[in-house]
């Protein structure tokens, strides 16, 4: 047996008929909420929004940043694992060779097109050495040219934090 | 010709016209859009200062007015030019005219004009101001601007009728059509402890009299030939200042409405249980012509209260409701004064 709420609708009477009453009721509300509003600030609901600003949800996806080792390089191995998840084709990589025996690869340029970007977060998602995140709590901002658009490579890792996340497979 | 009496009456209308009504209309402005915010529990303009100083955002209507001043004057295609200039125009003065017959306060000095058939005129008046509307929407060949236009006309007609005739019951009780003398007669004390105001004396006329006049002004609940969210009413067209004056002249209107309620029905510049003979020389007349400014003032915020809590009716209701419902309470209201004026 499924439960109905049944919910009484308000049946016409005379006095919400003459609606003059419901006016003065209307009013009324009108008239508290007036009061209240200028004896006290307790109940906004705005944000002054250049001044103050509401906190990011945790999960918030934001400006994209480049991961560090501790020597300050790119964690990025230049896998284009992020380039090929990516929906909207906006990641261009240019892998560079390294010296190190175990991670070969490092990205000579790591370009965002934040035109193309989409915000998805596929790439944090695909990315296997934690390189590239989305947690900057920051927006893009716009730019005046395509030009400024595109975010390189120093741009990302200024952003960028350290990792603790171990890298270099079983060999390291 | 007199000189002096045109001097005279060129002052009292730079003060009562330019300085209280167009500077209360100005004001207005910003107080609609606060006010709504504060009755949705917002916080509303607050942004333009001047050197810093935000003042609340009551620098909004400068703002507004410079923005209003250099903006393209637009005039569509086809549209008739002389009238859809003129048709601003013909909004905002009536209002301005009627200002005239008000007392601001006792006496010859705080009237410009002092006539005896005060009301007669300010009903020929007023009347004026549906051309403003009706010729702007027709004049700017737009059709949205046609309907606002036709709504205005055919809304303003009907209420035109029931705000007459519930000021009939007035000159029954006062027995005279003179706005002075009205407020002189509202002095008296019923009883010995209740003013003898219009709101005591007609309390239907009064009620029935806001309602036709609020419809009569274009404003929420019956803000159907602006109607913004359906058609965007008869000033679609307007652009920069033409567009301002017609906006001005609804807040002028505002304050033509509040003036004349309270005159009518709240008693004007009357101050009741104060004994004017306690107070020493033009101090009484301060407070006086005060009283009225304050009364004003309340009216206008009631009508603002109204305007923020109810919703906009359907044509059809205004229809209904202005034939079929006021103009019949008001019908009533008169045979009620009548009979019983006849029984006293």
């Amino acid at each position: 047996m499924v439960k109905v709420k049944v919910i009484e609708r308000p049946v016409p009477t005379v006095s919400t008929e003459i609606y003059l009453k419901e006016v003065l009721k209307g009013m009324g509300v009108s008239a508290k909420h007036f009061f209240q509003g200028i004896t006290t600030q307790k109940n906004l609901v705005t944000t002054q929004y250049p001044e103050e600003k509401r906190p990011y949800p945790k999960r918030f996806r934001g400006h994209h940043r480049l991961m560090k080792r501790e020597d300050g390089s790119a964690r990025c191995v230049a896998c284009y694992m992020c380039a090929t998840a990516c929906p909207s084709h906006c990641i261009t990589i240019e892998a560079g060779e390294r010296e190190e025996p175990y991670i070969q690869k490092y990205p000579r340029k790591f370009e965002i097109d934040y035109l193309k970007c989409v915000f998805c977060g596929f790439c944090v998602d695909a990315c296997p050495q934690d390189a590239i995140r989305m947690d900057s709590d920051k927006h893009r901002i716009p730019a005046y040219t395509r030009q400024d658009e595109m975010a390189g490579n120093i741009d990302l890792l200024k952003l960028g934090g350290l990792s603790q996340a171990r890298q270099g497979g079983k060999w390291s | 010709m007199n000189w002096n009496i045109v001097l005279a009456a060129t002052i009292k209308w730079v003060f009562m016209v330019l300085v209280f009504g167009l500077g209360v209309a100005g004001i207005l402005t910003w107080v609609e859009r606060k006010m709504s915010a504060v009755i949705q529990d917002r916080v509303g303009p607050n942004r333009a200062s001047i050197l810093g100083f935000r003042m609340l955002g009551l620098f909004h209507p400068l703002a507004d007015a410079i923005k209003a001043f250099t903006k393209e004057d637009f005039v569509p295609d086809g549209a008739n030019r002389v009238l859809f200039f003129l048709a601003p125009l013909i909004a905002l003065v009536p209002g301005m005219l009627a200002f005239a017959v008000l007392p601001f306060g006792p006496g010859d000095n705080l009237v410009i004009a002092n006539m005896d058939s005060g009301i007669i005129a300010l009903l020929a008046i007023t009347s004026f101001g549906i051309y403003g509307a009706t010729l702007g929407g027709w004049s700017s060949n737009n059709a949205f601007a046609m309907l606002g236009s036709l709504r205005a006309a055919a809304q303003m007609i009907s209420y035109e009728v029931s705000m007459g005739l519930n000021l009939v019951g007035m000159f029954m009780v006062f027995g005279t059509l003179s706005f002075s003398q009205i407020v002189y007669a509202q002095g008296h004390l019923l009883g010995g402890w209740l003013p003898e105001w219009g709101i005591v004396v007609q309390p239907l006329a009064f009620i029935l009299f806001m309602a036709a006049a609020l419809a009569e002004n274009k404003r929420a609940p019956f803000d159907l030939p602006e109607g913004e969210s359906e058609i965007i009413g008869y000033n679609v067209e307007y652009s920069s200042m033409r567009f301002a004056t017609f906006f001005l002249s609804e807040f002028f209107e505002v304050v033509l409405i509040a003036a004349i309620v309270t005159v009518l029905f709240l008693g004007g510049w009357q101050i009741p249980w104060l004994d004017p003979k306690g107070i020493a020389g033009g101090w009484i007349r301060v407070l006086q012509v005060g009283a009225f400014v304050v009364k004003t003032l309340f009216v206008i915020w009631v009508m603002m209260l109204a305007r923020w809590t109810l919703p906009r009716f359907r044509y059809d209701q205004v229809m209904k409701l202005g034939w079929k419902i006021i103009l019949p309470l008001s019908l009533l209201n008169i045979l009620v004064t009548a009979i019983v004026l006849a029984m006293l």
